[in-house]
């Protein structure tokens, strides 16, 4: 745990960050139409969900390592990375609405991937409501990582595995080729996987920063 | 910081080996050429460094409560 306390990996990010946002504007992109610039959108718009993704995962692996030992600061993790990963999640959603609007016609086409990300967003909404409504301490953290848990994968399943399975305008779905080959190259490349790297350490940070207030907050209930 | 200088270096090495290219679908070649992105990455950046400085604000402040208990 000490690794939320040091400085160099916020730095790092933050470094990596500028980057991607410098080379993001100025580096060559592959010519595409209906695209045009807006393929840039992808070292904004991907590393959200990627963001999202990594503290939702840290996330589970607390709730996993709560219901193993009981620890209340496990607790605490888990539940403050769900808060920030919702705000990557809205991020996501309304920067890929954006692009959607002036790529695909409209902001929202009833697209699956669409459609799926906002059900499951739903699914997280759901989590904050359901542990706003216990009181009990203990329960609410044993029953809030039970359900988050369960939550992930159906996220995941929602975002990731059913849109690939009809039809969908996002890029990587039914048939549509992903960000790969054809659309992609390595001078995307060397800006797309540090913002992505550095994206997750920017979440992990601000998760970071809510569980050692709320680490505070609790340990002051527990004086008084 | 001096790790961070080099990276600079090898930046605007890299940023002068992209620039100019010829291409058929309509790209915002124009506002490159006549330099005006660079208004915008210039604010972008700006913003993002705004951000990290609160960011790094918050950690001090936060460190500073945490010494106190």
């Amino acid at each position: 745990m000490k690794f939320i306390y040091q400085t160099w990996w916020k730095v790092l990010a933050v470094v990596i960050i500028l980057y991607t946002l410098i080379a993001g504007f100025l580096f060559g992109v592959p010519t595409l139409p209906i695209l045009h610039e807006t393929i840039r959108n992808t070292y904004f718009h991907v590393p959200m969900w990627i963001a999202m993704f990594t503290v939702f995962t840290i996330s589970v692996i607390y709730s996993i390592a709560y219901l193993n030992t009981g620890k209340e600061e496990y607790d605490l993790i888990a539940v403050e990375c769900v808060n920030t990963g919702t705000f990557f999640y809205v991020l996501g959603l309304i920067t890929g609405m954006l692009w959607a609007k002036y790529t695909w016609g409209e902001f929202w086409s009833n697209d699956p991937k669409q459609n799926s990300a906002a059900i499951a967003f739903l699914l997280y909404c759901a989590y904050a409501v359901l542990r706003n409504s216990i009181d009990e301490e203990q329960k609410r953290a044993k029953i809030s990582a039970i359900y988050n848990i369960f939550a992930f994968p159906i996220m995941i399943v929602l975002i990731m595995i059913l849109p690939r399975m009809t039809d969908s305008l996002h890029p990587g779905n039914g048939g549509n080729p992903a960000f790969g080959k054809l659309d992609m190259d390595n001078r995307m490349r060397v800006v797309l996987y540090p913002a992505f790297i550095a994206w997750a350490l920017i979440a992990v940070w601000i998760a970071s920063l809510r569980y050692r207030i709320r680490l505070i907050e609790y340990k002051r209930n527990e004086i008084s | 910081m001096k790790k961070i200088l080099v990276l600079a270096l090898l930046l605007s090495v890299c940023i002068t080996a992209f620039a100019g290219q010829s291409q058929q679908v309509e790209m915002a070649d124009a506002m490159r050429s006549s330099g005006k992105i660079y208004v915008v990455i210039a604010i972008v950046v700006i913003i993002f460094t705004g951000l990290a400085i609160y960011l790094f604000s918050i950690d001090r402040r936060l460190k500073k409560i945490e010494k106190e208990k």
